[in-house]
């Protein structure tokens, strides 16, 4: 077991989401698949302890390493960081892009297409040394042949014995890719 | 011309050259991380704060260099205060802070008369006064700030791109930016008591700013930051020994030279 998560209660100044339960073990992609507002980037803070719990628990395994791809990229305008600097940040190993991406890993990314550095920095979280990837909205800006390279990265990642949570209003991905999905905010 | 050089290999010369040269090659390494997290205007406030601090030394009678390295260490630890505040507020921050510093320079000038002679080489640079004590001060900021900031770059990037990294790990990226804070702030108390107020700043803030318009990787663009901050000192130096020019100022003006050729250039190269 890697993350054990028990009627959890989440939110701000009132619960937003929950009470929630799963576990996650190594080598399974849990979707947690619902529509914009529901709370699921809210349930991706709380497993790191960064908003209020108001009930239950999320046990994580001893000595666990998470990675948290968000929504928000930083500003890249002007700074001269390349995608192969980039991913050496976070340790991720550039084997395996795809050949759109790891003939321009050299290039700066305020030089890239918006696409080109959405998969970049979604690639630094998914490959960096880690046992739980948490990955928030994976799909947004990517083209169709983004999104099919990424199902067959998850699935690789998986297979390495990583535990990956995906949350995504995109049903039809989550589907294709996921192992278990877990409805959030359906009424 | 010989007269120059041979003036430049004076060894009434050659120990300021050396601590200038060391500033000149350290400070923008730390102004391309400051630039990174668009905090430059921090470096001016460190500056006009060790200057203020300096002052303050000389009037309780302690060694210059502690007043200022305590003063602006003290203004590097007020800044950390304003870590995730927003934007406009730190800025407002950095600006009370160079303004208060600037504030309490000049009023300890105008009113200590022993102080004028000093405020004056803060603020106009003071490098061929410079005695082995500030040789010494630069080379171990180099050795101890270049090798901190060293230490320090790989989490100073990921912080600002993959802010979530550290929170993630259960890792603290506000103890990363307070040391960084502290290293900033040392190097360029050390080095506003060289080269001055105005000179500090701008070897901090125009060279990345060059350096990131031409390079094509951030290892390049710090080696670049450094060719340009040393290519200037060193014509600043020159010029100044030559036209009997206080440094600061000439360097300050080269600075600001290559800093709008630059621009200017990168206009030409990439039009709208």
């Amino acid at each position: 077991m890697l993350l054990k998560v028990s009627q959890l209660s989440v939110g701000y100044a009132a619960p937003v989401l929950g009470p929630l339960s799963f576990v996650l073990e190594r080598g399974e992609i849990l979707g947690l698949v619902g529509p914009n507002g529901c709370g699921k980037s809210t349930l991706l803070s709380a497993l790191l302890g960064a908003v209020r719990i108001f009930s239950g628990e999320a046990v994580r395994a001893p000595g666990l390493v998470v990675t948290l791809q968000t929504q928000q990229q930083p500003d890249v305008a002007g700074v001269p960081l390349t995608g192969a600097e980039l991913l050496s940040l976070t340790g991720a190993d550039a084997a395996g892009l795809p050949p759109w991406l790891s003939d321009c890993l050299d290039v700066r990314l305020d030089q890239l297409s918006g696409g080109q550095r959405q998969f970049l920095h979604l690639w630094a979280c998914l490959q960096a040394p880690g046992d739980v990837v948490l990955l928030d909205e994976p799909t947004n800006n990517l083209d169709p042949d983004g999104v099919v390279f990424l199902a067959s990265a998850l699935r690789a990642r998986a297979a390495d014995g990583a535990g990956l949570i995906v949350v995504s209003h995109d049903a039809e991905f989550v589907a294709s890719v996921c192992s278990r999905l877990i409805p959030l905010g359906a009424s | 011309m010989n007269e120059l050089f041979g003036a430049l290999f004076d060894p009434l010369f050659i120990r300021p050259f050396f601590t200038g040269l060391c500033f000149a090659a350290l400070l923008p390494l730390f102004g391309a991380y400051l630039r990174l997290r668009d905090e430059w205007l921090a470096a001016l406030a460190f500056a006009q704060t060790a200057a203020a601090g300096s002052l303050l030394a000389m009037l309780a009678g302690v060694p210059l260099m502690l007043g200022g390295l305590l003063a602006a260490g003290a203004a590097a630890a007020l800044k950390s205060g304003f870590e995730g505040a927003a934007r406009g507020v730190q800025g407002a921050a950095y600006a009370l802070l160079l303004v208060a510093g600037w504030a309490v320079s000049v009023l300890l000038v105008a009113n200590l008369p022993l102080a004028e002679r000093l405020g004056h080489a803060l603020f106009d640079g003071q490098l061929y006064f410079t005695d082995a004590s500030h040789l010494v001060a630069a080379l171990a900021s180099v050795a101890l700030f270049g090798a901190g900031l060293l230490r320090l770059s790989n989490g100073l990037l990921l912080a600002h791109f993959f802010p979530d990294f550290f929170r993630a790990r259960g890792r603290s990226v506000r103890r990363i930016h307070f040391v960084f804070d502290l290293l900033v702030a040392a190097a360029l108390a050390l080095a506003t008591m060289s080269v001055g107020v105005m000179a500090a700043f701008a070897l901090v803030f125009v060279p990345p700013w060059v350096a990131w318009s031409w390079s094509m990787s951030w290892h390049r663009s710090l080696l670049a930051g450094v060719l340009v901050s040393v290519g200037s000192y060193v014509s600043a130096f020159m010029l100044a020994l030559v036209f009997d020019q206080p440094f600061g100022p000439v360097l300050a003006l080269i600075l600001v030279l290559v800093g709008v050729v630059s621009s200017v250039a990168r206009g030409f190269r990439h039009p709208g």
